[in-house]
């Protein structure tokens, strides 16, 4: 029995056949110390109870047309104490950017500055309806404009869409623009194309505007073939989607000649900006020849991700594209700032319902006023820095997929792990009990078992050191046959294993009174 | 740089350890003429002096709750309580990405495994998805997802739907060869709406989408409308932009709804100037794998402990690619978790209670318009909104009232530029509204008729 600082026995220990310690005992409670269990709100409420004290309506004449829903709704309601420790609790079962290093690659989860969230809750942002009247708004346009100014100047390009709700959606706007503009030419085309290694979203959204989706192969060194681009386009290509820096976390060389090569063939130049982070301030995508290119600002522009969302995706536009943008957009007046809603015959029309994710753009806003230029362009270097670091940490012992330098990801696949017993989910749930988020895996697709890793500039050297650390510590356990490390992964998470095959077999989407009583 | 932590020490010695001198060596696959070009843009700047920056531009707008306020159509200004807003900014929700690794996102699984039950039973449908980006997208995707399930592609819109919710789901089918049918809103008589609707309805229909309460804020019985649609073998969509309304008004489900579409914005968040907001998804069990959106399901871990995770993935576009049901990837997570919250706080007496409340105030505020003379209330069955019709122009008082520090409603010219409708207001009242606000109102709104 082993003895803690204080000199009192540990807690009785057994050790199971993964080597494993786990206690002999279970509590009468349920909960294990600082892991507490916590039922569903279905399970502990009761629809007798509230958490907000209401004014009473009194006896008066219901004008609904005799539609009053009677029955029990199903949504029981908790007092405030412990609406706060349902939440709070389920809250301590998360991993977020703010409790360690988070490598999703592909993602970019940098840190989320909290005067952001201040801002966005001004009550002059926060608090402030769509569809008052303009007078009464001007500073929120102005914000628009402003950030506007923000998003075309680092791009380098001459008009930028703020309304789309997220990345895909902002594909989805770029694409309309470039079908929009075809049309307008009496040009019907008929294929995108799309690298092997795109994100879904991708080919995803070009199938959604109506465009047949073609392939285009990598090359070794993980770049676009731009012999069989060129090979491939055509006057029946709309657009090459092309992600850069691409997703296997590399610039592409040629860029400029693909470019060429698409404007010469008609086409136009989509480019999946999720990856801007490398490249703020360091290149703009304008004087690379794209013509239409979606920002996330969840990602680049440090807006949380909240557990999945909500994004925002504006697309800046060339001047080929522009005067196709979706509406509504803010111009500005000798009498102030205005909202263009209707009546532009060339718009692509309307996206969604009001004029997009006004808290996501003040957010934006305050992050890019906070770096400044310089700032950001020194977040770029310190993303790339970070990541060649991990790959120069790394590549002696894990696979990296391609030579680098690499841009702010690192992208390894599962060569190093062959005959080991250890697949890449298995590295990756062991990292989890290394205290660290996983990287992305499985994606691209152009690498087997891909591990793409993204630290992001927000992680000091010591982070990256702890974290490199355990990285080759895994790396070495695996190499040397401690399997069982790796197959039960994660020991030290809140839960073991999900079984997702059971899930999708049977889908339990929701909580029902029937399995209460099971 | 106060987010940065790397200092140039360690700049140094990390380039040391990589093997090149300087950070540009890692940019070497960027063309040299376009790397580190001029960018015109101010430098960093403190904390204290970005606050000044935007609070000067929050301070040139008229926030909701400083005037009395009747702004709604589809975005409503409710009163969200204060624990909210300290749940969602916790740093293990806030800072959180998507659950892909569910045994270190059991928070955000569960909550959204209560998301999804909640809005299941508000809008009495089988089954829910994890959010979409808001009511007037995921009307769009109803759309889609009926024509996947009925293999017809001709939708009838409703005079009653948003008129925004109609423009985005024309755009979002503009290049596809869906036929969308688009009627005009009736605001005088939503009965013929109804029956426009159900009129239009024929064997090649995939589905009608209705609006209740509808754009201009009367509330229908749509059971023969659904009746209608399933003679037809079409869906019928119902589209819920003020979800409060599920409190006091019979659900879709119970009128015979087969899709649930909605703005969840009422519960848990607030207006934001249109975003970020919260669409709502429900339908039937029969349905689910032609939903669009992430789901959350139930299952156990490898200790037979009750656990969740995001589940039919394989409809979604990072599996199916060109072939997935939907092109989205992001939801509003953060906005579904505020919805959870302030619906937990509520439980569905207090819902009831609040929902009640709105109608009340909706009721008194109908009242107050009747009384003055040359204006004419449109309304007979409404939830917390109504629409007006006024002497002139909608826009014009409205305009004026704003001036005079009281923000009206809508003008239904906004929405419906050149359709005849100017001298149409659409109203909200709901329980931030006071009586001190409507009398308020009324005394401005005499004196701009007179």
């Amino acid at each position: 029995m082993s003895m803690n600082s204080q000199g009192r026995p540990t807690m009785p220990a057994a050790s199971n056949d993964t080597g494993e310690m786990t206690p002999v005992f279970e509590s009468f409670s349920g909960h294990q110390g600082l892991r507490l269990a916590e039922p569903l709100i279905f399970e502990l409420g009761t629809t007798q109870t509230t958490g907000v004290d209401i004014d009473e309506a009194g006896d008066f004449e219901m004008s609904i047309g005799g539609l009053e829903r009677t029955g029990e709704i199903g949504c029981p309601g908790l007092a405030e104490p412990d609406t706060v420790r349902h939440f709070t609790r389920l809250s301590r079962r998360n991993y977020g950017i703010d409790m360690g290093v988070f490598p999703l690659g592909s993602c970019t989860m940098k840190h989320n500055p909290r005067l952001n969230e201040k801002m966005a809750r001004l009550p002059g942002f926060g608090d402030l309806h769509p569809l008052q009247p303009l007078s009464t708004v001007q500073g929120a346009l102005e914000l628009m404009n402003e950030l506007s100014h923000w998003i075309t100047t680092l791009t380098g390009m001459p008009a930028v869409a703020l309304s789309p709700k997220a990345g895909a959606h902002g594909e989805l706007c770029g694409v309309m623009a470039i079908r929009a503009a075809l049309e307008a030419r009496g040009d019907a085309r008929e294929v995108v194309l799309c690298p092997e290694s795109a994100h879904g979203t991708n080919p995803a959204t070009a199938a959604f505007c109506g465009y047949k989706v073609k392939s285009i192969p990598a090359k070794e060194n993980g770049r676009v073939d731009i012999d069989a681009l060129k090979a491939a386009l055509d006057d029946t290509v709309a657009a090459v989607m092309i992600t850069n820096p691409n997703t296997c976390g590399l610039f592409e060389t040629e860029v400029k000649d693909i470019s060429a090569a698409i404007h010469k063939a008609g086409a136009f130049f989509y480019c999946d900006g999720a990856n801007f982070n490398a490249i703020m301030g360091k290149a703009r995508p304008g004087d690379l020849g794209v013509d239409a290119m979606h920002l996330n600002l969840h990602k680049t522009f440090s807006t949380p991700h909240g557990g999945g969302g909500p994004g925002s995706g504006p697309v800046v536009l060339s001047d080929a594209l522009k005067d196709f943008a979706p509406m509504p957009y803010v111009v500005s007046g000798k009498d102030g700032f205005n909202l263009v809603e209707y009546g532009d015959e060339k718009s692509l029309g309307r996206l969604t319902a009001y004029h997009g994710q006004m808290g996501m753009y003040v957010r934006a806003l305050s992050y890019m006023l906070s770096h400044g230029s310089d700032g950001l362009r020194q977040a770029s270097e310190d993303a790339v820095l970070n990541a060649n670091y991990v790959l120069a940490s790394l590549q002696d012992i894990m696979s990296a997929s391609f030579e680098g330098p690499c841009m702010h990801e690192a992208l390894f696949d599962d060569r190093f792990l062959k005959d080991t017993g250890v697949t890449t989910l298995d590295f990756a749930k062991a990292m989890i009990d290394e205290g660290y988020h996983p990287m992305t895996m499985y994606f691209p697709l152009v690498v087997h078992g891909a591990m793409l890793v993204e630290p992001t500039e927000t992680e000091s050297k010591y982070n990256m050191d702890q974290f490199i650390r355990s990285m080759r510590g895994l790396a070495e356990a695996a190499r040397a046959g401690e399997v069982a490390r790796f197959e039960g992964a994660p020991y030290f998470a809140p839960w073991k294993r999900l079984d997702e095959t059971q899930a999708a077999r049977q889908p339990v989407l929701r909580y029902t009174v029937a399995e209460a009583a099971e | 740089m106060r987010y940065l932590p790397l200092t140039s020490d360690d700049r140094q010695a990390m380039l040391a350890k990589i093997g090149v001198r300087h950070i540009d060596d890692l940019f070497r696959d960027v063309p040299k003429s376009d790397l580190n070009p001029e960018i015109d843009l101010p430098r960093r700047q403190s904390e204290m002096s970005v606050e000044r920056h935007l609070s000067r531009l929050a301070g040139k707008n008229t926030a909701a709750g400083s005037v009395p306020f009747f702004v709604g159509t589809g975005a409503y200004k409710h009163h969200v309580p204060s624990t909210v807003d300290h749940m969602i900014q916790r740093g293990e929700f806030l800072t959180a990405y998507t659950p892909y690794q569910p045994e270190i996102a059991q928070g955000t699984l569960q909550y959204l495994f209560e998301f999804q039950t909640q809005v299941a039973q508000l809008t009495g449908m089988d089954v829910a998805n994890a959010s979409m980006y808001d009511g007037s997208t995921a009307t769009a995707e109803a759309v889609m997802m009926a024509r996947r399930v009925t293999r017809k592609k001709r939708a009838v819109l409703a005079g009653s739907v948003h008129a925004h919710y109609r423009a985005v789901v024309e755009t979002t089918t503009q290049f596809t060869d869906d036929d969308i049918v688009v009627q005009a809103p009736v605001p005088a008589d939503p009965q013929v709406e109804l029956q426009a609707a159900i009129d239009a309805i024929d064997d090649k229909t995939s589905c009608v989408v209705f609006q209740n309460p509808g754009v201009c804020g009367s509330v229908l019985d749509l059971a023969p409308l659904a009746e209608a649609a399933h003679a037809h073998k079409a869906l019928l969509i119902v589209v819920v932009t003020e979800v409060m309304s599920l409190g006091l008004i019979k659900s879709p489900g119970e009128m015979g709804a087969d899709i649930v579409v909605g703005e969840g914005q009422s519960i848990g968040n607030g207006l934001n100037f249109g975003g970020p907001y919260l669409g709502l998804f429900a339908t039937n069990q029969k349905y689910v794998r032609q939903m669009p959106g992430r789901l959350c399901g139930e299952t156990t871990d490898s200790d037979g402990n009750r656990g969740f995770v995001l589940t039919l993935s394989t409809r979604e576009q990072h599996i199916r690619r060109e072939k997935a049901t939907s092109n989205i990837c992001t939801n509003s997570g953060l906005c579904s978790l505020a919805f959870t919250v302030h619906m937990s706080l509520l439980g569905e007496k207090g819902l009831r209670q609040l929902a009640r409340v709105n109608h009340k105030r909706a009721c008194d505020l109908r009242d107050a318009m009747s009384a003055i003379e040359g204006v004419e209330v449109l309304n007979s069955a409404f939830f917390n909104e109504i629409t007006i019709r006024v002497p002139g122009s909608a826009t014009a008082i409205v305009d004026q009232l704003a001036e005079s520090g009281v923000l009206a409603g809508v003008p239904m010219e906004r929405l419906y530029p050149g359709e005849g409708m100017d001298d149409l207001l659409i109203m909200a009242a709901t329980e931030t509204v006071t009586e001190e606000d409507i009398a308020d109102l009324s005394s401005k709104l005499t004196e701009a008729l007179s």
